[in-house]
């Protein structure tokens, strides 16, 4: 790679503030004739969500002479932040629905819509279903988390529709919100939460607030059972408090050793089994399935035994294939929660490692944070939010740096933090979509 | 030979920036390192609540951060971030966003 030739210096020499997409459009080539015929790095990028599209700006943002094509699935991204907003009914499906124009235009990413279905980790390819295949000279992963569909007997990937499991945002969204509005005042919905490590740990509970609070209004005769695989669960004291100001007597939540543990399901009667065998009934049955790396990262053996992706936690490169990234859910990036805020952070880090490499330069220490908003009502938040570092080694939390809400808090502070999350979702879907 | 070409052709993309949306380019170095993980809340525009700390004084930046840090200015989440951070580093976050 020594061979190429870097633009990031010309850069560096014409100005501070400069076009990317109108340097990305110029033919670059010809600016740096002084050495041979250069070649343009190419990144390939496998998910467009907050870790891989977040990936694709930064490293624009840093060296706009690199080709950075972006990989996704899907026309639209719907965020799954905020999908537990639109299943309680506060916000509209649209409002949490982005598209890739402006990381087009305004970047000059290339925005590539189809299915990545294997890596060559050898020849340095990426294979689309269409039977195309992708050069790069670096990859990155950030294709989020699949499920583990038979972690309980019963239920298979084809029950989706009757038993939603909400926990990718789109269509399995509006499944859940009609179900739960379709059904009787005085049903029950239950959730299943998965066991660690899942894509975001408040988020369950987070939504079996919102739930209570439509029911609340409109079936108040309803109630909402969480069966949880765990014996606490993240923010777990702030949750239920807010539980016994906001919705007393609604949410009922059944610890892993109480009976929580479903371990089958009888899909056709909408009833869960616990480990005890005791049959527990739901109008509407939310069951999350447990979880692992994004199925392309299984395919392109980027995973371990644990179903995630052991990475180096400086630069996120796999330590299983050079030249492949991994960040966001995938990824084994503890402590980092697997958040879209972490993911977003982790796409910047990720970012400046590839940058830094191919211009044979040495990358600053990385820093990452994280904040994590819960809605419990219109007018009540709560956070958790942290700052992490890198050891040398691994990634470490900053001593003394973050922590929850704290529980004893007015109603001002609840309503404050309640206005931060809807500024945080808007503030990080731009950073990472715009 | 090569020099003038190269100047010429510098010229021509400054002059061409102008006619496109603008972009500001980042640079890979500590205080980026340190201040982007900032950016996914305070953007370069008021986005609600939130307020941007683009182009504020630098000492304006430093100080907030250091009293949220020891708790001389009440926050609902700020304290709990600015405790991740020594003064040097406050310091490099400060000139970061005020130069932004
Ligand atoms: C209900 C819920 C609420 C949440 N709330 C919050 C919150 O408030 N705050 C927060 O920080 N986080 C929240 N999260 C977590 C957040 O959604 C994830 O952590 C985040 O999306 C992870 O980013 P990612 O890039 O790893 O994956 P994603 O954002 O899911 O992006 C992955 C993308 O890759 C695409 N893809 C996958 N495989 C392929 C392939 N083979 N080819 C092409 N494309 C592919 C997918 O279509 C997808 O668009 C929430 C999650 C849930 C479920």
């Amino acid at each position: 790679m020594n061979n190429k030739t870097s633009r990031r210096r010309f850069l560096q020499l014409s100005g501070s503030v400069l076009s990317a997409a109108s340097l990305g459009m110029w033919p670059l080539n010809l600016i740096a004739g002084n050495s041979g015929k250069p070649t343009t790095y190419r990144v390939v990028i496998v998910g467009g969500g907050f870790g891989g599209a977040t990936c694709a700006k930064y490293i624009k943002l840093f060296d706009p002479s690199i080709d950075v094509t972006l990989v996704e699935r899907d026309v639209r991204f719907v965020t799954c932040p905020f999908s537990n907003l639109v299943i309680g009914g506060l916000r509209d499906i649209n409002s949490i629905t982005h598209d890739y124009s402006v990381l087009k235009k305004k970047y000059g990413i290339n925005v590539v819509q189809g299915d990545v279905v294997d890596i060559d980790a050898v020849k340095n390819t990426l294979l689309l279903k269409n039977g195309k295949s992708l050069p790069y000279d670096k990859a990155v992963v950030s294709p989020g988390i699949d499920f583990l569909w038979n972690s309980v007997e019963g239920y298979t990937e084809k029950d989706v529709d009757i038993l939603p499991h909400a926990w990718k945002a789109g269509k399995q969204t509006i499944v859940l919100k009609s179900q739960i509005e379709a059904m009787p005042d005085g049903g029950v919905v239950v959730i299943v939460a998965p066991p660690n490590p899942f894509r975001c740990p408040p988020g369950p509970y987070e939504r079996a607030s919102l739930i209570a609070g439509y029911l609340k209004q409109y079936k108040p005769k309803s109630k909402v059972v969480i069966l949880d695989a765990k014996q606490k669960f993240s923010k777990m004291p702030l949750f239920t408090q807010a539980w016994d100001t906001l919705y007393p007597g609604m949410i009922e939540w059944v610890a892993g050793t109480s009976g929580g543990r479903v371990t089958e399901i009888d899909v056709a009667k909408k009833t869960v089994f616990n480990e005890l065998g005791d049959p527990i009934a739901g109008a509407v049955v939310n069951y999350i399935p447990h979880q692992a790396a994004g199925a392309i990262a299984r395919k392109a053996d980027l995973t371990d035994a644990s179903g995630w992706c052991p990475v180096n936690q400086k630069t996120f490169e796999s330590t299983k294939h050079k030249n492949i990234h991994v960040i966001g859910d995938s990824a084994v990036a503890t402590p980092l929660p697997k958040s879209g805020y972490a993911a977003n952070s982790e796409g910047k880090m990720c970012a400046a490692a590839i940058v830094s490499e191919l211009n044979a330069a040495v990358m600053p220490d990385p820093s990452y944070s994280n904040t994590c908003y819960s809605l419990i009502g219109k007018n009540y938040g709560i956070s958790v939010a942290a700052v992490y570092r890198y050891d040398g080694n691994k990634i470490i939390k900053v001593k003394g740096s973050g922590g929850i809400s704290p529980i004893k808090a007015d109603d001002s502070f609840r309503r404050a933090e309640a206005l931060y999350t809807s500024s945080w979702y808007a503030n990080i879907t731009r950073d990472t979509f715009s | 030979m090569q020099f003038v070409k190269l100047a010429l052709w510098r010229c021509l993309v400054v002059m061409l920036v102008g006619l496109f949306q603008s972009v500001s380019a980042e640079t890979i170095d500590q205080r980026t390192m340190l201040s982007i993980t900032c950016s996914g809340c305070h953007s370069d525009e008021n986005v609600g609540a939130i307020p941007s700390i683009a182009g504020k004084p630098a000492q304006y930046i430093e100080k907030a951060l250091i009293d949220f840090r020891d708790d001389k200015r009440s926050s609902t989440v700020m304290g709990r971030h600015a405790k991740g951070y020594s003064d040097a580093e406050i310091k490099l976050i400060a000139e970061y966003f005020s130069a932004k």
